[in-house]
């Protein structure tokens, strides 16, 4: 889309929302600004009505300030809690049925490219760990194995947030939830493994606790979908409602889960790493560098 | 659309182009629509008797017709695929059968609830109860209120005039609504019939989000910030409003639409002979066993009447009730165990003690004219009606 249909023109300006202006004049549509710019430049994700110290609506305002170019994106979400910081956020933005993101995303994007073949336009699946590992686990594999351009990313709270704290295919073995009165069986559903195996070009494992490594993470993957093939970042998002941790814990628990079993971990195809390599030359004599 | 075909105008189409005919079979006449039809983006999952026609879809992707397809993991997917392509700004289409519909069911009240133009063939077959691949419509009653505009054609050429109204109509943008057009599988699909059809270098005009109601996920429309589904963040009055007036929103489109379902269906319904005692009322293939029956009824010297419901959704209410004005009994042969169609009429008559819904076959049975006069003789021997 980019400035031509994004500034408003003169004589109109004054009628347009405060808030719209905003996020051009100041705000990630023509410029950006990254994680560093958040609390001092307009922001993607204002106000949601997400529980104090949610990770979730965390991992979406960092991942939110991540993308490469907001104004040409549309994220495809699912239903979980991630839907009501989603729905409020300055990008177009999908939700229908549970579980049906990655085909939806499929259509999307196949779409895009049979009607704007020359244009960049991204399309991003963010949704939560129940609603890729257990019921959108066969459509989420299936966009992988064809290869689809979109980017996946789950925000794992390893639980059944919006439902009110049930177990889920990520959850912890052992872990006592709703509907696992004794204790969850059977360990995390390998959703991370399973991306490289399936053919994303690119995946990273990534916490809230490190804001950076997510906002690269997320951009890579973007600019990887866009050009190589599938991607998929998984972004531990701690859920303090139904954990029974303290609000203001997130942030520990998040650094505690690097340490034992969250660590940061990146995959790169040949294709991706090459791919990231031409923009990286193209980019240092700019001084950028993407890696 | 291919290069070396015609962008003509629909009333053109379907109107005023020399038509051919030719011999062909329901799932042949599918392709021909799809092949005029100027299609952006085909997603396809197989099951009988489905799965011969988007095979040609297919090949029309191959040879260029049709600009992207594929086939997908199963139903529910490819129902969500096609909204996600419908969002995106395109002209899409897919079809399925029976177990496939209620596979995919979850996505049909959302194509309806996001506005989606939305064209699907429904090749109607037994669902499990137990397994059947046979021909039987009970998908049908399924779907009847999902939001989606549902048309039942009678033959091959039906199945091709149906499928492309359906896009003109669903496209209009006082109603942009998902349309099914329904044919009783086996029947239709694998029979080959009589099918008058355009040149087919002619095509429709492409579709335009512009047309819409909602702006198409094309990031082309500033100020980005769109969430189309119905509001379901806030529990509070106005969301549920929202919600509310936005579902009506949906069933008014569809009032909307008769108009140009009038137009381009001469008719929700058709009637012949309105002035009979006995008339039969039936949608697909059932009304060609009626019209074997009235004929066969005729020559016994039984006078019968036969309405043909060509739109079940709108349905036509006021229709029926002009067409069964001087009627004393209203027979309603299905294809289906449960009666979906009978219990429609019945809904929207009075008097309607006079609706006798029989005959029914299903499990694949055939609809011998046969049972059809049967039903009505044992009805007119246990009465006192003179006929
Ligand atoms: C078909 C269907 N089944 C069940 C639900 C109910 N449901 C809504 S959100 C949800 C759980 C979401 O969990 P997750 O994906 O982990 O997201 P979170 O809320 O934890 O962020 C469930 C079970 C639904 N909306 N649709
Ligand atoms: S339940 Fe958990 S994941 Fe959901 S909003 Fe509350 S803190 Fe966030
Ligand atoms: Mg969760």
């Amino acid at each position: 889309m980019k400035t031509r249909v994004i500034t408003p023109a003169d004589v109109f300006e004054k009628y347009l929302p405060e808030e719209y202006r905003d996020l051009v004049d100041r705000g990630p549509y023509l410029e950006n600004h990254g994680v560093a710019g958040l609390g001092t430049t307009k922001e993607l994700v204002e106000q949601h009505p997400h529980c104090a110290g949610c990770g979730v609506s965390l991992g979406i305002r960092l991942a939110a300030a991540s993308l490469p170019s907001p104004e040409d994106t549309i994220i495809v979400g699912t239903p979980g809690c991630s839907f009501f910081a989603l729905a409020q956020t300055a990008v177009n933005y999908s939700n229908t049925a549970f579980g049906n993101q990655n085909a939806v995303a499929s259509g999307i994007k196949r779409m895009l490219q049979v009607r704007h073949p020359d244009k960049n336009k991204d399309v991003i699946v963010m949704v939560g760990d129940g609603g890729i590992a257990d019921i959108g686990l066969d459509l989420t594999l299936h966009s992988w194995f064809r290869r689809e351009k979109i980017t996946t990313i789950m925000l794992d709270n390893e639980v059944y947030g919006n439902t009110g704290g049930q177990e889920s295919g990520m959850s912890k073995i052992g872990q006592k939830l709703n509907m696992a009165p004794t204790g969850k069986k059977f360990p995390k559903v390998p959703v991370y493994d399973m991306a490289k195996t399936a053919g994303c070009a690119y995946t990273a494992r990534v916490t809230v606790a490190s804001p950076y490594k997510l906002e690269k993470a997320v951009r890579k993957a973007v600019l990887i979908a866009r050009n190589v093939g599938p991607t998929y970042v998984q972004i531990y998002t701690p859920c303090p409602t139904n954990m029974k941790f303290p609000s203001n814990g997130t942030i520990n628990v998040a650094k505690e889960a690097e340490k034992e079993y969250y660590s940061f971990d990146e995959y790169f195809t040949k294709e991706a790493e090459q791919y990231l390599a031409e923009q990286n030359a193209l980019k240092n004599s700019q001084g950028i560098d993407e890696k | 659309m291919r290069q070396d075909q015609k962008v003509v105008n629909a009333d053109y189409l379907l109107f005023d182009a020399p038509r051919k005919e030719s011999f062909i079979t329901g799932s042949e006449a599918v392709a021909e629509a799809i092949k005029r039809a100027n299609i952006d983006m085909a997603v396809a999952y197989p099951i009988t008797p489905q799965s011969e026609s988007m095979h040609l879809v297919g090949e029309l992707y191959a040879k260029g017709y049709v600009k992207d397809f594929y086939r997908a993991e199963n139903e529910f997917a490819v129902m969500a695929a096609i909204h996600g392509a419908s969002l995106a700004g395109g002209r899409v289409f897919t079809a399925t059968s029976g177990p496939g519909t209620l596979r995919a069911m979850e996505m049909f009240p959302v194509w309806a609830g996001a506005r989606q133009p939305i064209v699907c063939a429904f090749m109607c077959r037994g669902v499990s109860l137990p397994p059947s691949i046979q021909p039987e419509n009970i998908e049908m009653a399924m779907l009847l209120e999902t939001g989606m505009m549902m048309l039942h054609a009678e033959n091959g050429q039906d199945f091709f005039d149906m499928l492309l109204k359906a896009y003109i109509v669903a496209e209009k943008p006082d109603v942009h609504l998902p349309v099914g057009v329904f044919a009783d599988g086996f029947f239709v699909t694998h029979t080959r019939d009589k099918v008058m059809l355009p040149s087919e270098d002619l095509t429709l005009e492409s579709y335009s989000p512009h047309c819409a109601p909602v702006p198409a996920f094309n990031m082309e429309t500033p100020p980005i910030r769109i969430t189309r589904d119905p509001l379901l963040n806030k529990s509070n009055f106005i969301s549920y409003a929202a919600n509310a007036s936005w579902h009506q929103e949906v069933l008014a489109a569809s009032e909307r639409a008769r108009k140009y379902l009038n137009r381009y269906l001469n008719g929700l319904l058709e009637v012949e002979k309105p002035e009979a005692k006995i008339m039969f009322a039936a949608s697909g293939t059932a009304v060609s066993q009626c019209r074997e029956a009235i004929r066969r009824l005729s020559d016994m010297g039984i006078e019968a009447g036969l309405i043909k419901i060509k739109s079940v959704r709108p349905f036509p209410e006021k229709e029926l009730r002009e067409a069964t004005k001087e009627a004393e009994w209203i027979f309603v042969p299905e294809f289906n165990a449960g009666g979906w169609l009978a219990r429609e009429i019945k809904a929207a008559l009075d008097r309607n003690s006079r609706v006798v819904g029989e005959p029914r076959v299903f499990g694949g049975m055939t609809m011998p004219p046969e049972i059809i006069i049967d039903a009505v003789l044992k009805r007119l021997q246990s009465s006192d009606v003179n006929i």
